[in-house]
């Protein structure tokens, strides 16, 4: 590893992988104790500072939604090298959640429903997408746990914004976060 | 025939009033128009609501639940052939090669002339003989790929898995009713079950006691269940006595599902009046007035001898209103056949079955001793717990409870299936040690045991002095045995891939559990596993253990938890370095991306092929 500790406040950094972002969302959820929050950590590599590389090594990475490509996998592992706790936020990157509802479907048969047959569709040269560009998908969406060793797990759709403060102040303050039964409580 | 709405419909009509349109007797309806339709078409299960009244769900559930039940059209043949460890070690395999080759469809397909249906199908009770199958109804032993082929042949010709059988096998099995290739195999008859027997005898003596002496007798012999949970029967029989209601039932348990057991089958063939009569001190004991045997589908060879022992002891006054002229005493049995499902051993998945439903286990309480058959206290024992039961009725409490140890009166009937010389049926007291048993059998080279079947324990030569015996090693019979040269591993992935497929479905921890700690013994097996995957599998094994409803899912961790206590090295070799900062070992980039790549027409740039170690 090349990274060198840091002294300093803790570092923080997030991504979305195969998520829709709701996870974030519910982290933005936390209202004003987001100046709290930058009071207490400093983001390094995440959507909310825009900032899409990592200087260095941090101790919390919040991951949201599981791996649908090659590109996430890549970046997946990215975060694993950097981390020393990685947080697997929400269902999707617990279990899939809804993208892996493509999980029973061979590739080839989601693909051709979307670019080709589906009853909306229109591609009269009936090409499938393959723009080099594009990151390949894998054969099913992989909860992150199938891809890298996971460290806490939290748990909803997305998690409430309660939830992932005190989750994150534990992890801050070093401790495993212990959540109350109301916020694992979806009902 | 199938698909013709107006014989589909004249068969239900036919076999439901046989049945007299009964919705308990499910079983037998599903199979009888099974046998004369060859499947059970969906307008079938329409027409079978119809007539009995049940719920169309109900009618089209059991059609699904029960393995020997089709929903599709099969051929007018079919062959299971028993996938079971023990039938995988004396060649199985070359034997499904051959069948494939010979019959040009593979396994759960249907020739395109309709002649045959090719499926595996968990162990039948001829560990003893494996490997085996069953032609329909009929059971083949010994195959080899050259018999396979022969076998296939000769159908094709004549059509009749019956004349399949040349010599019969020993004992009953000879029987003009039976008339089965099927050996004993006894090789040690004991003093309890396989003594000889006069029909009559037991009862006699039980009618010179009360009901209430003849629990008290079995209570004071300190007889525990046969069928694996060993529980005390004599308070079992008290509490389905006390429980209120008007009618009570004894069911006897002969379903025998449990890998590696076939002592039963022994039993069944050659002391089915001793059975018979357990059940009917029983009922005397209970005070019950309806008797279920619950015979494993696999034995339908032995139903007609079965219900012929049954029918003369009727004639004889053992059976029916006043049995030896005792006023009061009216009890008689019928049995019930299953159709291919491990859980139907299970008591009140059994229960159902009788009720002619899916087999799946019901929540505890109401118990079967409060309410089990039809809202009725019932009690099911196993066959050779009734064996027993009558023998301390004739013999004497003090007689039985001199063989065995303490916590363990009386003899017991292992069955002894693997690597040895001469599997078979040893009864012997209980505490004889294991090595004694694995030395009658004549095993040389020992590596692993699995004591108990697939939900009990799997142990190394270190226990080969430990007692057979619900106090140390316990056992409902099945005793297999693997040399050195065998994988504890792939025995261990064998037996999940069981668990996998006998799982009823009904609750999530032993639903999905044994799917995800199969899939994890197999990583182990491929070598892609780390010291932390199989620490998250026996976490996961515990909750199975711990969160499953029934004995199935209780018990299916037993594999993983007992070879990881037995054989930790052997777990420790496959397993690699756990890497924290980089991708799972068990995660393999190229092989998830491999059919994005065929279908883009280009390689990934971001796992490129040839890199798979540089990662
Ligand atoms: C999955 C499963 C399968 C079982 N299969 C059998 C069986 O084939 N034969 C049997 O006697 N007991 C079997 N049992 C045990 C029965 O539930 C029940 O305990 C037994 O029949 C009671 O009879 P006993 O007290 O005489 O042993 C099974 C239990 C489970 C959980
Ligand atoms: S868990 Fe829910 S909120 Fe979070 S990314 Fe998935 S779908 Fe969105
Ligand atoms: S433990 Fe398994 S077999 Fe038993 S009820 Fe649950 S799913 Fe069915
Ligand atoms: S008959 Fe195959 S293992 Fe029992």
């Amino acid at each position: 590893m090349s990274d060198t500790p840091r002294a300093g406040k803790p570092r923080i950094a997030t991504c979305s992988l195969a998520g829709c972002f709701g996870c974030h969302m519910s982290l933005l959820d936390i209202d004003e104790r987001i100046f709290e929050l930058a009071e207490l950590v400093e983001f390094d590599r995440s959507p909310i500072d825009d900032k899409k590389k990592f200087d260095g090594r941090v101790e919390i990475g919040l991951i949201e939604g599981g791996c649908c490509n090659e590109e996430n996998v890549a970046t997946l592992r990215e975060f694993r090298r950097h981390c020393d706790v990685l947080v697997a936020l929400g269902d999707c990157a617990t279990m899939g959640g809804a993208p892996a509802l493509r999980n029973d479907i061979p590739l080839a048969e989601c693909l051709r429903e979307a670019y080709l047959e589906g009853p909306t569709v229109h591609n009269p040269e009936r090409r499938l997408p393959a723009d080099p560009e594009l990151p390949l998908l894998l054969d099913r969406v992989y909860p992150i746990q199938e891809v890298v060793p996971v460290d806490v797990f939290l748990p909803g759709c997305p998690p409430s914004a309660e939830a992932i403060w005190q989750a994150l102040v534990a992890l801050i303050e070093g401790r495993a976060p212990e959540l109350p039964y109301e916020l694992l409580k979806y009902d | 025939m199938p698909g013709n709405d107006r014989s589909v419909d004249t068969v239900v009509r036919e076999v439901c009033a046989a049945c007299g349109r009964d919705p308990t007797r499910m079983l037998d309806i599903v199979r009888g128009v099974q046998r004369r339709l060859g499947w059970v078409p969906e307008e079938a299960v329409d027409r079978i609501a119809a007539e009995t009244g049940a719920p169309r769900a109900e009618v089209a559930g059991v059609v699904s639940f029960y393995a020997f039940f089709a929903d599709r059209p099969q051929g007018r043949i079919v062959i299971r052939l028993c996938e079971d460890v023990i039938d995988k070690l004396h060649g199985a395999e070359r034997v499904a090669e051959a069948l494939v080759e010979e019959l040009g469809v593979g396994f759960d397909e249907t020739t395109p002339d309709g002649l045959f249906t090719l499926a595996w199908t968990p162990c039948i009770g001829m560990s003893d003989q494996a490997p085996a199958a069953l032609v329909d109804d009929v059971v083949i032993t010994r195959l080899s790929r050259d018999r396979a082929r022969q076998m296939v042949r000769e159908l094709r010709g004549h059509g009749d898995p019956h004349r399949l059988v040349r010599t019969w096998g020993d004992g009953n099995n000879a029987h003009p009713l039976v008339r089965a290739m099927v050996e004993n195999n006894i090789r040690h008859a004991g003093p309890v079950v396989l003594d000889g027997f006069e029909r009559g005898r037991a009862l006699e003596h039980a009618l010179r006691m009360s009901p209430i002496e003849v629990i008290r007798e079995i209570k004071i012999a300190r007889l525990r269940g046969r069928g694996g949970a060993g529980f005390p029967t004599g308070m079992k029989w008290e509490f389905t006595r006390a429980a209120p209601g008007e009618r009570k039932v004894v069911i006897c348990n002969a379903d025998e599902g449990e890998p590696g057991t076939f002592k039963d089958r022994v039993i069944l063939t050659e002391r089915a009046d001793l059975m018979l009569e357990g059940l009917t001190v029983a009922a005397y004991a209970i005070g019950a007035d309806e008797g279920i045997v619950y015979l494993r589908g696999e034995y339908a060879y032995l139903l007609a001898l079965l219900e012929d022992a049954i029918e003369r002891r009727r004639r004889d006054g053992l059976l029916g209103r006043r049995i030896l002229g005792r006023d009061g005493f009216d009890f008689d049995i019928r049995v019930q056949l299953g159709a291919g499902a491990y859980m139907c051993g299970e008591e009140t998945g059994l229960i159902a079955s009788c009720e002619g439903r899916r087999g799946d286990a019901k929540n505890r309480p109401p118990f079967p001793a409060q309410q089990g058959y039809l809202g009725r206290p019932t009690s099911v024992n196993n066959v050779e717990t009734l064996c027993c039961a009558a023998r301390i009725v004739e013999r004497g409490a003090g007689w039985f409870a001199g063989f065995g140890t303490k916590d363990s009166t009386g003899t017991k009937l292992f069955s002894v299936s693997g690597d040895c010389r001469r599997p078979g049926v040893y009864e012997l007291p209980f505490g004889t040690t294991l090595g004694e048993l694995l030395e009658r059998a004549g095993a040389d080279d020992i590596g692993a045991v699995q004591v108990g079947g697939p939900s009990g324990r799997m142990v190394g030569r270190d226990a080969l002095e430990r007692r057979l015996s619900f106090e140390d090693l316990p056992t409902g019979g099945s005793v297999m045995v693997f040399d050195t040269s065998r994988d504890p591993l792939w025995i261990v992935d064998e037996f999940m891939r069981f668990f996998v497929e006998e799982s009823c479905g009904f609750c999530t921890p032993c639903r999905v559990g044994n799917v995800v700690m199969h899939d994890a013994v197999r990583k182990v097996r491929a070598g892609q596993a780390s010291a932390a995957d199989v620490e998250r599998l026996r976490a996961l094994a515990g909750t199975v253990r711990t969160a499953s409803r029934c004995g199935l899912g209780q018990t299916s961790p037993n594999p993983v938890l007992s070879s990881l206590d037995a054989f930790p090295e052997r777990w420790r070799r496959e397993l690699r370095p756990a890497r924290r900062d980089d991708l799972l070992p068990t995660f393999d980039p190229r092989a998830a991306l491999r059919a994005a790549e065929l279908l883009a027409g280009r390689s990934s740039t971001v796992f490129p092929p040839g890199e798979e170690d540089a990662r």
